[in-house]
């Protein structure tokens, strides 16, 4: 027999929306998690609320990949509708726990797997009378059940219990009685498996916290300074304005109790765009958050906050598109929507964070940034970051002082004036592209301009004039070749002597860092590099450079990164190869692995093609 | 210059000027930004406090050709109402004016008016309303009336969006209309509503000269004239102004604004109470019915709370907050860290 793995292990949930699984999946979740095993959580939902599949993963890793694993080693099959699919997803060997209260169909028995049946139909009835809370609470039985066949003590569970629902001891007391009651049923029946054991790991997550993008996003915000947010909801990004309605308060009130802070939701994400500019025009900070439908409508207002230059921070959390697409699944397919956001001639400055400690962090930077440049900037989240649970180091908050730009105050206009300076709203006094700014409520009689998105000149008058227009737009161009220098720039791990390099960004991470162990294991030496913001810097260029070849991991279907590398630098195109992964599912290591050996295969094959014909071409 | 009339500021009805106007000789708008600039002057508001704020159209245009001391924030088609929400919450002291057109306001921004309204965000709004699309050169917009004639012929069979009774449904506290020809009604409408707190909305027929002044049109300056229908005449009495009015008991009404300034509406033949919404309503169909254009103020309500009141904002404007009052101390994000190991 087998030894059992220790803290490996990928367990599927597969349930139905809308009966309380979330509960009773974040309950197992946090219970490894303070067992100090690593571990991560997916949660793939649908959109909808009530009825529709729902499958949740939560992986304990001993070597600490945070990415989705390939494998499915356990489903708890618990959706009727689904189960036929479900005994398909788990790996031969693997283990199947279903719901025995009714036996099992024919059609849901296959071979190479283990079945292991716990009645939590019939169990929960005598716990639980009839009642809405019967279904939700039939969810703790396989908490209880996996408890008991993969090593998690009881006393973990309650301690779990009490963190979560802290002041109703009630609500502990119900839920456990249920856990107790799967974890009883497995070690009456004498159950037992032999594939995995999960062994607590003294201190091993201590000083880690469990949070979300959205989450960090928000606290990055709130500790920037942001003072008006303005949103519409939308799945994945609605969390993020809720989570800073729920921390505002807590964070941000004056000694009298009053707000420092305004949040609006908006009747649409034109409106919230809009109020984004008109209070960033004003001088405040200011953010939106939304997902693609929203940044589609968002496009107008963002052309007009890029020529009449204001400050504006927009979070994007990606989801499936185009249209409505798949709103509850992640994709990184917005990035072209970003960076050339609006008609006429754009290009914006994206933040990419890759995991909670740099969301937190570009979060608050992005609102310097934003004020420096005076322009929008991006965040570009996806659903995978933004809404699925990470364990991370704490957050911490980099104390430095705001960057309101090249703002100009009454003072010192009064000072320039002195010295014979003249305010002159849009003109490039520095070369950098980037000209001064007033705000409204500036008091010198030379402080007021006059904003619009029709053409202007230097001194933000209206002007169709061809020079005008032209010098506008070339200036806007300089100011973005400036923000090169400002953006933070990539990180970058070598191994020695590699020829190949990759590139990912945002949630790609931590699969890319797994498939890059993996690679390494069969051969392949491989450096990389972290995209953390557009537009691309030189280190990015050098890194191409320096490669052979370079495979750029996005979750698209078309290149939409590479395409932007290849825009940039036409002469190292021919270095980049593709890896795309656009299933709607968090991107896992075996894909990156399967998709870089298939471009290496090609790669040779192509190399003796070429060889051959140029043999040919001397003969 | 020697002998002009300054008012509490020191300042002449020249310095509310703007930039020379590019719209046609004629156009209602003009006589409307004249009229802006008379009650800016008049209220002695100082230009460095004032923002205004406008969509895209002709209409739009004209607050570059009033006040030029003052910031101006031209936005794109619609989102007038939206920018200036933004920039009210970031800066309450500041006074905002806001100018669109019809298309503007009935058509692509109707949305974000309405909400606007809903939250009655505080600003002086003014449409210009002239039933057409002057920038995109004379398409019907939503407020023509039905049955009026385009300038090539067609005639619009399409009920038009009375905005004054909009507002009023839609939450605006203070609604008038007004004539663009009517500097005596309008520039003490504008006076009332500067000194408003909350939506104050002002739909003042302007006509296009150019594309929408024919025989057949319902909103031509001649056809408009002579159906005006004024329900009183208004006069602003500013608050530091402590001046007793020929005030008539029972012809007469005493308005007081939430900065101590008055309007006194002078009867015209008939009773009528501001403060009674379905009556403002009532008042508003019976005339259009009939074809009249009501003006005057229509509907005003003290009471209700401004937007920024309703979300308890501290007294120093959002934007003038220093980095002390916007960025949390550090200890509260070892709090929060230490709920995220839980
Ligand atoms: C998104 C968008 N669609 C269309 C236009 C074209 N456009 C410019 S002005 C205008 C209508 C303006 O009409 P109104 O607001 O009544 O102003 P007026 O010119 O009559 O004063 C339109 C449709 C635009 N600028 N933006
Ligand atoms: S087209 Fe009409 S609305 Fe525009 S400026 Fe001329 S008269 Fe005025
Ligand atoms: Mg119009």
């Amino acid at each position: 027999m087998e030894s059992p793995a220790i803290n490996d292990l990928n367990i599927c949930i597969a349930t139905e929306n809308g009966t309380g699984s979330a509960s009773a999946n974040n309950i197992l979740f946090k219970a490894i998690f303070k067992m100090g095993i690593p571990c991560s959580s997916k949660n793939m939902f649908p959109s909808n609320i009530q009825g529709l599949p729902t499958w949740y993963q939560v992986r304990a890793c001993a070597d600490g990949y945070m990415g989705r694993k390939d494998v499915i080693d356990v489903m708890v099959m618990f959706n009727d509708a689904t189960a036929a699919k479900d005994i398909y997803r788990v790996r031969d060997g693997g283990l199947i726990i279903y719901d025995d209260s009714t036996p099992l169909s024919p059609n849901l028995k296959r071979d190479g797997v283990q079945y292991l049946g716990v009645p939590a139909n019939k169990l929960i009835q005598k716990i639980v009378p009839a009642s809405p809370l019967r279904t939700k609470q039939r969810n703790m039985i396989y908490v209880g059940a996996l408890a008991y066949l993969f090593g998690i003590n009881m006393e973990t569970i309650k301690e779990v219990l009490e963190d979560t629902f802290g002041k109703k001891p009630a609500v502990i007391e119900s839920n456990l009685i249920c856990i107790e009651a799967g974890y009883n049923y497995m070690k009456d029946k004498g159950f037992t498996q032999t594939m995995a054991r999960l062994v607590a790991i003294p201190n091993g997550n201590k000083g880690k916290i469990i949070t979300d993008g959205n989450t960090t996003c928000a606290l990055g915000a709130i500790f920037g300074g942001v003072a008006i947010v303005s949103w519409y909801p939308i799945t994945p990004s609605s969390s993020l304005a809720e989570a800073m309605e729920y921390y505002f308060p807590r964070l941000r009130k004056t000694k009298e109790g009053k707000a420092t802070y305004a949040i609006v939701q908006a009747e649409d994400e034109i409106s919230a765009a809009s109020m984004v500019l008109g209070a960033g025009w004003a001088g405040a900070r200011a953010m939106t958050s939304t997902s693609g439908p929203g940044l589609s409508l968002m496009n107008e207002s963002i052309g007009l906050a890029y020529f009449a230059e204001m400050p504006g921070v927009f979070f994007i959390i990606q989801r499936g598109g185009p249209s409505t697409g798949l709103p509850t699944r992640t994709q990184q397919a917005d990035i072209q929507l970003m960076y050339y956001a609006s008609h006429g001639d754009t290009r914006h400055i994206i933040l990419i964070p890759h995991d909670m400690k740099s969301s937190f962090d570009f979060s608050r930077r992005s609102f310097d940034l934003a004020e420096r440049f005076q322009t929008p900037v991006f965040v570009m989240m996806d659903l995978d970051l933004g809404m699925n649970l990470w364990s991370s180091d704490p957050l911490v908050l980099v104390k430095e002082p705001f960057d309101r730009g090249k703002l100009v105050t009454a003072e010192q206009l009064e000072q320039w004036e002195k010295q014979g300076k003249k305010f002159r709203r849009y003109f490039d006094a520095d070369g950098d592209g980037i000209p001064y700014r007033t705000i409204p409520g500036n008091m010198h009689r030379h402080a007021a301009y006059f904003t619009r998105g029709s053409g202007h000149d230097s001194d933000a008058h209206y002007s169709e004039d061809e020079k005008d227009y032209k010098e506008t737009l070339d200036r806007l161009r300089r100011k973005f070749e400036t923000a090169r220098k400002y953006v933070p720039e990539p990180i970058i791990e070598t191994a020695d002597g590699a020829k190949t390099g990759v590139i990912c960004f945002g949630s790609s991470y931590e699969p890319v860092r797994e498939a890059r162990d993996r690679l390494r294991l069969s051969g392949v030496k491989t450096d990389h590099l972290l995209l953390r913001a557009l537009p691309l810097t030189e280190e990015v260029r050098e890194f191409v450079a320096a490669h052979d070849r370079v495979y750029l991991v996005e979750q698209n279907r078309d290149g939409q990164m590479a395409a932007i590398f290849k825009e940039e630098w036409p002469e190292l195109g021919a270095k980049i190869g593709s890896v795309l992964i656009y299933d709607g599912l968090p991107v896992t290591a075996g894909e990156i692995v399967r998709q870089i050996k298939a471009h290496e295969a090609n790669l040779r094959e192509r190399v003796g093609e070429w060889r051959e014909r140029k043999l040919i071409a001397s003969v | 210059m020697a002998g002009e009339k300054v008012n509490r500021i020191s300042l002449t009805e020249k310095d509310y000027q703007g930039a020379p106007t590019t719209m046609c000789r004629g156009c209602g708008h003009d006589a409307i930004s004249a009229s802006v600039i008379r009650a800016f002057f008049e209220s002695s508001v100082d230009p460095r406090k004032v923002i205004k704020l406008s969509g895209i159209g002709c209409s739009s245009k004209t607050p570059a050709y009033f006040i030029s001391q003052s910031f101006g924030f031209n936005a794109v088609h619609g989102r007038m109402s939206a920018v200036a929400t933004g920039a009210n919450l970031a800066n309450h002291t500041l006074i905002s004016i806001g100018v669109s057109g019809d298309g503007d306001t009935a058509a692509i921004g109707l949305g974000n008016f309405c909400h606007m309204m809903r939250r009655n965000v505080n600003i002086t709004y003014i449409v210009e309303n002239n039933g057409v699309y002057g920038l995109t050169k004379g398409q019907f917009s939503a407020t023509a009336d039905k049955g009026s004639v385009m300038k090539g012929g067609k005639v619009n069979d399409m009920p038009a969006i009375d905005l004054a009774e909009l507002a009023i449904v839609m939450g605006a506290t203070y609604v008038a209309r007004s004539f663009s020809g009517d500097r005596k009604q309008l520039a003490p409408l504008i006076q009332g509503a500067l000194a408003h707190k909350g939506s104050a909305i002002l739909d003042v027929i302007s006509p296009c000269v150019t594309f929408n002044n024919h025989e057949g049109s319902t909103k031509s300056l001649k056809y408009v004239k002579e159906h005006l229908d004024p329900i009183h005449d208004v006069d602003f009495i500013p608050p530091y102004e402590n001046i007793e009015v020929d005030y008539e008991e029972g012809t007469d009404q005493d308005v007081e604004l939430h900065d101590g300034s008055r309007i006194i509406l002078h009867k015209l033949g008939r009773d009528y109470d501001p403060s009674n919404k379905m009556q403002a309503v009532a008042a508003i169909h019976a005339a259009v019915a009939e074809g009249r254009f009501l003006t005057g103020l229509i509907y005003y309500d003290p009471t209700r709370p401004e937007f920024i009141e309703d979300l308890n904002l501290c007294e120093t404007p959002l934007a003038e907050l220093g980095q002390d009052m916007l960025q949390p101390r550090a200890e509260l994000l070892d709090q929060i860290n230490a709920e995220f190991m839980k």
